[in-house]
């Protein structure tokens, strides 16, 4: 019985007193409405398709975000342009289904499909979830400022053959190392 | 019409103040928990969320009070009414403050512990009219709950009566004016009559028959709408209860500096121990429901039987 008694004393009342001295310390609680919690650069938000340096589309519709995406939420199409570049006729995702795993943004070859720290997409319509590629494109670079896929890679479109990307070499002729 | 105890005023600002009071504790444990959690808590509706009991109101009241085709009709429908209206009846005896009170009875203490017996049957009935199974184990965990701590409960009360030589609440308080508080000389029996009241409106964390974890809601699980609210302001009448008990039996009631009047004290001392109670929700994980009983019956009940004899055995070697 002395133990019970001195258990009761040595645990459930110095419980109590830790617990009660929890009042005079600060709520962790941020009200959001109110106040803006803060959000961390990588944070895993709403999808965007970024631009590269001179303004072009950086999606080169090569579909390998629709196949990382383990819920299927985007949807897209490949076209070229004149000049030889790819990019996507349309471009699609369905935000009632994307579960922000930025899996795609990992997948991306060209750095165009990006996460962002803005979670406030709540829409009273299920039809609005779905977004179309004029409201995914971004003017902007977004996390990667100087990368563009077709100055270093080595695909030839209109203005730049192959070979004239950077860091480089001019294709070899392989006839010409014939002995 | 008067104030005084026992007039038809005195008895409706009494009721209205207590079901208030009970409602108002909805927002005051779900405030006081989420500081002791680091959290906030309801503050959106109304001044620091005071109007969260209004919202809570609307909602209980506006849902589907669905009964249950397979239920016993007739004692589901009694059960929530006899928990409300035996806890009510129990606040008749209370002496709140000098002329303030609805009776004077010479048997205040027994007819409480009367009224908290047959707030057994409410959660009895509950459990067997739902024809659940989880209210059947609520309602036998219940039962044998509150059935054994009252027997501490009584007991551990003796004490204060012993000293008093009186049943009667009012004077009670009046025997402390001259004494000076219980709680000093039955310190003993004011911790086991605190630690019996949790048990006996089953409160966390001796809130066994209504486990969540363990069996849903326990005996209320098949209750909705009002039925339900019914239990659940039941349950804090049931708090506001043992604290103005324990204000009256050990802290001398509405005793105190006189530069404020009676009932703020007796108001001021059973927050004290209405938020105590929250506290213990707060910080004291639940035990095993053996664990409860052996506690009860292999400590409780000889340490309150001590207590009793001590106290007996001083007040003869003093007179």
């Amino acid at each position: 019985m002395l133990t019970l008694i001195k258990d009761t004393l040595t645990s459930q009342v110095v419980t109590l007193w830790r617990v009660f001295s929890h009042l005079w310390v600060k709520a962790d609680t941020v009200e959001y409405p109110d106040e803006m919690p803060y959000m961390f650069p990588r944070w895993r938000g709403r999808i965007i398709l970024s631009r590269d340096p001179d303004g072009e589309e950086r999606c080169v519709a090569c579909n390998l975000c629709a196949v990382a995406c383990p819920v299927d939420c985007i949807a897209l199409q490949k076209t070229e342009d004149e000049e030889g570049r790819w990019y996507p006729e349309f471009f699609r995702i369905n935000f009632s289904r994307c579960i922000m795993c930025g899996f795609c943004e990992e997948a991306c070859p060209t750095n165009a499909i990006q996460l962002t720290p803005d979670f406030e997409m709540a829409e009273y319509e299920r039809q609005d979830m779905v977004w179309e590629k004029e409201d995914l494109l971004i003017d902007g670079t977004g996390k990667y400022h100087d990368y563009n896929f077709y100055r270093v890679a080595g695909k030839k479109i209109g203005g730049k053959d192959k070979g004239e990307a950077r860091n480089e070499a001019v294709p070899v002729n392989v006839r010409s190392l014939l002995p | 019409m008067t104030f005084e105890v026992g007039s038809g005023l005195s008895i409706s600002v009494i009721l209205a103040t207590v079901i208030v009071v009970a409602a108002m504790l909805i927002w005051v444990e779900r405030r006081l928990l989420s500081f002791w959690q680091e959290r906030l808590g309801p503050n959106r509706v109304g001044p620091f969320g005071l109007l969260q009991v209004v919202a809570d109101m609307i909602k209980i009241f506006t849902k589907e009070d669905w009964v249950p085709p397979f239920v016993d009709k007739f004692s589901f429908v009694l059960a929530p009414a006899i928990i409300m209206t035996v806890i009510l009846l129990s606040f008749s005896v209370i002496p709140f403050a000098p002329g303030v009170g609805v009776v004077d009875s010479n048997i205040g203490v027994l007819f409480v512990l009367a009224m908290a017996s047959l707030g057994a049957y409410s959660v009895m009935l509950a459990g067997l009219s739902s024809d659940n199974k989880y209210a059947l184990l609520g309602s036998l965990r219940a039962a044998a709950q509150m059935i054994s701590y009252e027997v501490f409960m009584g007991i551990s009360i003796l004490g204060v009566v012993a000293l008093s030589g009186t049943f009667n609440l009012r004077e009670i308080v009046l025997a402390q004016e001259e004494n000076g508080w219980y709680i000093i000389p039955q310190f003993i029996g004011f911790v086991i009559f605190l630690i019996a009241g949790v048990a006996e409106s089953h409160r966390l964390p001796f809130d066994i028959p209504e486990a969540e974890q363990e069996i849903c809601a326990g005996y209320h699980t098949e209750y909705s709408g009002m039925k339900f609210g019914m239990f659940f302001v039941g349950e804090y009448l049931g708090l506001v209860l043992i604290s103005s008990l324990i204000t009256v039996l050990f802290f001398g009631g509405w005793l105190g500096p006189s530069f404020l009047p009676g009932i703020f004290w007796f108001a001021l001392k059973s927050f004290v121990f209405i938020a105590f109670f929250i506290l213990l929700r707060a910080a004291i994980p639940r035990p095993r429901y053996d664990q409860l009983m052996t506690y009860g019956w292999l400590f409780l009940l000889p340490v309150s039987l001590l207590n009793l004899l001590i106290t007996g055995v001083i007040i003869l070697s003093s007179s």
